[in-house]
């Protein structure tokens, strides 16, 4: 019976890998960089949450928009500013000030005038743009994504994060880049046209409209932590996960209880079956 | 639902009822008394997964139409909005999204469970159709269902395989405008795939009770393929396989989980959490993991048509299999030639598989050039699709068909227990003689 098993997992692990190999544009591989929320038990460490946001607001946010994302999202469980203290998000004192520093448009509910009101927590993180054609206006023509589920929209996300925030590089000799472009060897992409170098040595990555976003000690951050490219790449790539999936830490924590539950099952059941079968030859 | 009932009414209520709907009855004879082989190995127990499969699906699935907004500009939004907002939404979208997955893992095992036991063959000929047919309902349903997010995948997905039927001629256009209810993939056609991704699960749900009658006239195939012959050979379904198949549904449930709590997007794609937009075409368009060996023989015929229909094809050879395959052995277990030759199939379906999530052009042996023939490479993935698609079709029309007349076959047993009392790898020589005579 456990041969039969065996085969059983290769036949499922042979569909399974099946798929797995996409090829990825001629882009570099995402840099290795560990993170406190990987694997079953990682969990979202708060303070580089607190970090990462800081990065998004004073530098991301100037371009790139998280519509999904509510200022009452920050003092949920599990968010950089959630607080035992305020188990409704709404009340967070922290999260009503960062609200509030926003001017949020709405309309006038006596005059039906267009106004501007201080955010509460209940409302979006604004846009940087009213619309996409004023957003590609202001960005040489590229529209600087929604960064809202941004981890997930890129295979290995946070990495991938990390990696183009880091891997800007001079273009190496014999690549044209094109005015308002950079190059990046982490971004989707095919060079070969701006290519004149030898036809087998193609570098990798693709061009990116985005200059590069961060330099060290741009954020200073309010915890003393040193700040680095590489921590604040990490820190809003942090952020940004967490923000694509806002319930992995409950999603994993469940998964422990279902888990052991399943376990036992399993195992009752495999005890009942062999009691249950044991005068029978089969 | 066939044969002797043993159902005895003991209460009052169920004597009334039992003149008048029969029903505890029927769940009687056909879920507690049902007479079982004794001998089905874990390979049988994946009808039962499946059920649980389709009963998750329809419970999360009712769930997340509560919440879904059909409509190109909320779809994505409105997901989104059930992952962060809707209590334990995020656990019932992602059991959805992984249980199309483990569904069709399950189903595909279950298949091939069939194909290599000989479940398809007489008196099951029916049974394999109806199973067949739940087969294409599932494809269509999980096809719109992944269309409903409205992500890149899911839009770019939609407007690559309604555009298949375009390559049919003269009602090819007629059909894609229909099925779009305009002339590009847009809000109309969201729409209706919302709606008939509804309908099609109760479809499914009212065939797989077809498929369960249809099992339980003939009653269970069986690893040997020798028909039942004695009580000696059955147990009864409860609590004999109530249990087996509880164990490894339960098992089954574990690998489930793994995926929905530590890795639920693993098996989609990166690009469906971009949202759809008809400017921006991927890349690389893939179809969903279970779609791809269908993928990959579609493009391995240069002709769009020739593609349709050839992908088509080999679900329609599904079909016609009970009357292709000429052994009169059921179970390859005595076949060792075709056991070759059905390992080899497996082999070729995951090769196709393979070859469906990689772009048609590439090496298969990296950085190896051979020679051009006819329009690629001999080291491609289209090659090598095609060597597998050639396989594909090959075992059906061509293996089975022959290989029944002109293989010869290992001794049959006499009945289910006799290999069960003494394995056949132990049985003296010539115990089990002239299968010939046997059915």
């Amino acid at each position: 019976m456990l041969r039969k098993g065996i085969a059983l997992a290769a036949l499922g692990l042979a569909v399974l890998a099946a798929p797995a190999a996409h090829a990825s544009g001629g882009a570099l591989h995402p840099k290795h960089v560990e993170f406190s929320f990987d694997g079953p038990f990682g969990k979202f460490d708060q303070a580089q949450l607190q970090r990462g946001y800081k990065v998004y607001r004073e530098v991301c946010s100037a371009c790139h928009s998280m519509n999904l994302m509510y200022f009452r999202n920050l003092g949920q469980k599990g968010g950089p500013f959630y607080d035992p203290k305020y188990p409704n998000p709404n009340d967070n004192p922290y999260v009503k000030s960062i609200a509030k520093d926003y001017q949020i448009k709405d309309i006038d509910s006596e005059t039906g005038d267009v106004i501007d009101r201080p955010g509460t927590s209940a409302d979006r993180f604004p846009s940087p743009f009213p619309n996409e054609p004023a957003a590609r206006a202001s960005n040489g023509g590229a529209l600087p994504p929604d960064l809202s589920v941004m981890a997930k929209a890129r295979h290995n996300g946070p990495a991938y994060i990390y990696s183009l925030l880091t891997g800007y590089k001079d273009p190496p000799a014999g690549l044209k880049v094109g005015v308002g472009q950079h190059y990046n060897p982490f971004m989707a992409g095919d060079v070969t046209a701006a290519w004149s170098g030898p036809h087998d040595k193609v570098p990798p990555g693709g061009f990116i409209a985005m200059a590069p976003p961060l330099t060290a000690g741009q954020v200073t951050f309010d915890d003393g932590t040193k700040s680095s490219l590489e921590q604040q790449a990490k820190d809003v790539a942090a952020f940004i996960a967490w923000a694509s999936e806002p319930k992995m830490e409950e999603r994993k924590a469940f998964g422990m209880a279902a888990m052991v539950y399943l376990f036992v099952f399993a195992g009752l059941l495999y005890a009942s079956y062999r009691k249950i079968w044991k005068n029978v030859a089969h | 639902m066939s044969g002797h009932s043993n159902y005895e009414p003991k209460t009052g209520i169920e004597r009334w009822l039992d003149t008048r709907l029969p029903v505890v009855r029927l769940a009687y004879d056909s879920m507690i008394d049902f007479p079982t082989p004794k001998n089905l190995n874990y390979w049988w127990t994946f009808g039962g997964i499946l059920a649980v499969c389709l009963g998750i699906q329809l419970v999360t699935g009712i769930v997340l139409a509560m919440h879904y907004v059909p409509h190109v500009d909320h779809a994505f939004a409105s997901v989104e909005r059930i992952m962060r907002d809707v209590n334990y939404g995020w656990l019932i979208r992602y059991m959805h999204a992984n249980g199309a997955s483990m569904f069709f893992i399950a189903v595909y095992i279950h298949m091939l469970r069939g194909l290599y036991y000989g479940s398809y063959k007489a008196p099951r000929e029916v049974l394999w159709i109806l199973g067949c047919v739940i087969y294409l309902l599932m494809m269509a349903t999980a096809f719109m269902g992944y269309v409903l997010p409205w992500g890149q995948m899911s839009f770019h997905g939609a407007v690559v395989i309604t555009n298949l039927f375009g390559a049919l001629p003269i009602i090819g256009e007629p059909i894609t405008t229909w099925l779009w209810g305009g002339f590009a993939v847009d809000n109309p056609t969201l729409n209706r795939f919302f709606s008939l991704h509804y309908l099609l699960p109760f479809m499914i749900a009212g065939v797989v009770g077809l498929h369960i009658w249809a099992l339980h006239v003939p009653g269970n195939n069986n690893p040997t393929g020798v028909n039942v012959k004695s009580k000696e050979d059955t147990v009864p379904f409860h609590p004999y396989y109530t249990v087996k198949d509880g164990f490894a549904i339960v098992v089954f449930l574990i690998l489930f989980a793994t995926f929905v709590f530590y890795n639920p997007n693993a098996l989609g794609h990166a690009d469906n959490y971009i949202p759809g937009n008809p400017l921006v075409t991927p890349a690389h368009i893939v179809p969903e993991w279970y779609f791809l060996p269908f993928y990959a023989i579609l493009r391995a015929v240069p002709d769009k048509l020739g593609g349709v229909l050839l992908m088509f094809g080999a679900i329609a050879v599904m079909f016609v299999l009970p009357w292709l395959d000429t052994s009169k052995v059921r179970s390859m277990r005595y076949r060792p030639t075709a056991k070759l030759y059905f390992l080899i199939f497996v082999l070729a379906c995951l090769v196709l598989g393979y070859c469906g999530g990689q772009l048609p052009d590439d090496h298969v042996i990296p950085g190896l050039s051979t020679f051009k023939l006819l329009d690629a490479d001999l080291n491609s993935f289209v090659w090598l699709s095609r060597v597998a698609t050639v396989y594909y079709f090959a075992y059906f029309l061509v293996v089975l068909p022959v290989l029944g007349l002109t293989e010869t076959p290992l001794p049959q047993p006499e009945s289910i227990s006799e290999p069960v009392l003494s394995h056949p790898a132990n049985a003296p020589a010539g115990a089990a003689a002239s299968p010939e005579k046997r059915g």
